[in-house]
């Protein structure tokens, strides 16, 4: 398992060398979106207003205060769950040319597929472990869409984000799926 | 008798940011244990995880950080003593009160919306929010109140099935592990496995939060035949190499806990509700004099 250290925006041979459960960790900017956001770009049609090619896309909701200037300070920003996204995953890659999703809990085949046509990977996090993560996270850079509260697309300057593992490559493998095909058989082979 | 519920108030706040930083004794020791088992069995990635989780704690408590930033839905379970002299809807109108305050003060994020419109309150109260489950102790004459901030991506692998009684102890277990099968990496495990058996529907889902949520690490069940099962479902569940956040390992439930009821001659009800790793609660006692002692939950 290899470390790398990555530096936004990505290209697709950044991601293409990564393999399953090698380590990573990120500096530079990444995004932030939740349901809402993606409901409003791929049901409601409303393009993203911000480049997200070569972009990383993390899936949360952050805790936050609005300071009398305008600007958002950190309060908490964790991770949440991406398995309830997987639907809006190809089009990020595809239409947007997002290269990492940072989430927790993973992605299904039809996102797996996205990934290897396209030359993205899924990067898990460890859930729950937001105190980390709002220390790596510098500065909240941009919000657009503020009525989506806290919903919004947030843009946040990370130094040395992580460690995220990756679980899914750019080759059609899930670390995710691997282990669960292993549990299913572990489970039949139980005598209850 | 006003001091009382100004206490109520003030106690229901602070517990709800206690909840949300300070993670329960019982449940980093049951963190470590599993960190120390994936050292043993060489598993690298899972060894990462449990690491990383533990270095968080840390960090929440030397920051006075929330650990997580999922608020969740706020739930209060007060255990009223008899000879107490509370008024439970000024108690409850009080707790209510108190999520607005921690919410606004803080400020936590909100995360209470309509089921249909899906608009935001803003507040972490609103219809039914906060939860509250009053219970009452016989001749007592204090106050125990318990607070759980209750996680999204852990409350909804939530399961319910009405199991034919001809199914029995098979039916519940072959039921339990398909869910935690169907949870896999969502609930952020190693998780705490929340289990109601018997009762009504909605009195197996009760005992299951009951089991997930307000149980410590490390008890047991005071029937033996019940206890048993809890020391069976967690060696099947583990034997699933789920693991830590889903990524493989030894570790992927932290506890079992199993709460019950009697149920219809034609009954099975099987609940399944799950806890993720922050085990996230918070208690303390009013004393009749308002002296106030905190915990860490099931004091």
């Amino acid at each position: 398992m290899a470390h790398y250290k990555l530096k936004t925006p990505l290209s697709e041979s950044d991601v293409r060398q990564l393999k399953l459960e090698d380590n990573v960790s990120i500096d530079g900017t990444i995004f932030g979106i939740r349901d809402a956001t993606q409901i409003r770009i791929f049901d409601h049609h409303i393009a993203p207003p911000a480049d997200l090619t070569g972009s990383v896309c993390l899936h949360t909701a952050p805790g936050v205060r609005k300071l009398p200037d305008g600007r958002y300070e950190k309060i908490c920003i964790g991770t949440t769950t991406s398995t309830r996204m997987d639907r809006f995953v190809p089009g990020l890659i595809e239409q947007y040319g997002v290269r990492v999703i940072v989430g927790k809990g993973g992605v299904l085949q039809g996102s797996i597929e996205a990934m290897q046509r396209t030359g993205a990977v899924y990067l898990a996090i460890v859930g729950g472990a937001a105190a980390l993560e709002t220390l790596q996270i510098e500065e909240i850079e941009e919000v657009w869409w503020e009525d989506l509260m806290p919903e919004c697309l947030w843009k946040f300057r990370v130094k040395e984000f992580g460690p995220l593992i990756v679980a899914v490559d750019s080759h059609g493998n899930s670390h995710y799926r691997a282990i669960q095909e292993r549990a299913a058989a572990r489970i039949a082979a139980l005598e209850l | 008798m006003q001091a009382i519920y100004d206490t109520i108030e003030t106690v229901a706040r602070d517990l709800y940011w206690k909840a949300l930083k300070d993670i329960p004794e019982d449940v980093r020791t049951a963190l470590k244990g599993g960190l120390q088992a994936e050292q043993q069995v060489g598993n690298s990635t899972a060894e990462q995880v449990l690491f990383t989780i533990l270095e968080n704690i840390k960090t929440a408590d030397e920051h006075g950080m929330l650990v997580c930033q999922d608020t969740g839905l706020p739930i209060y379970k007060v255990v009223i003593g008899s000879r107490a002299g509370i008024d439970v809807a000024e108690l409850k109108a009080r707790i209510r009160r108190a999520c607005e305050r921690a919410t606004a003060e803080y400020p936590l994020r909100s995360n209470t919306v309509h089921p249909l419109t899906r608009k935001h309150t803003g507040t972490n109260t609103g219809e039914g929010i906060p939860i509250i489950k009053v219970e009452f102790a016989p001749g007592a004459d204090h106050l125990e109140i318990t607070m759980a901030p209750k996680g999204s991506g852990s409350e909804n692998m939530s399961f319910l099935r009405m199991l034919n009684p001809s199914e029995g102890r098979k039916g519940i277990k072959k039921f339990v592990l398909q869910c935690i099968f169907e949870s896999g990496a969502k609930p952020c495990p190693p998780m705490i496995v929340g289990i109601g058996l018997g009762g009504t529907s909605d009195v197996a889902m009760q005992l299951a939060k009951e089991a997930s949520t307000f149980r410590k690490i490390g008890t047991s069940n005071a029937d033996a035949e019940v206890a048993s099962l809890e020391r069976e479902l967690l060696d099947h569940i583990n034997q699933t190499g789920i693991g830590p956040q889903g990524l493989g390992g030894a570790t992927t439930a932290l506890a079992v806990n199993i709460e019950w009821a009697h149920t219809h001659i034609s009954h099975n009800p099987v609940a399944v509700n799950i806890q993720c790793w922050r085990g996230e609660r918070a208690s303390a006692i009013i004393a009749a004099d308002g002296k106030v002692k905190y915990g860490n939950g099931a004091l």
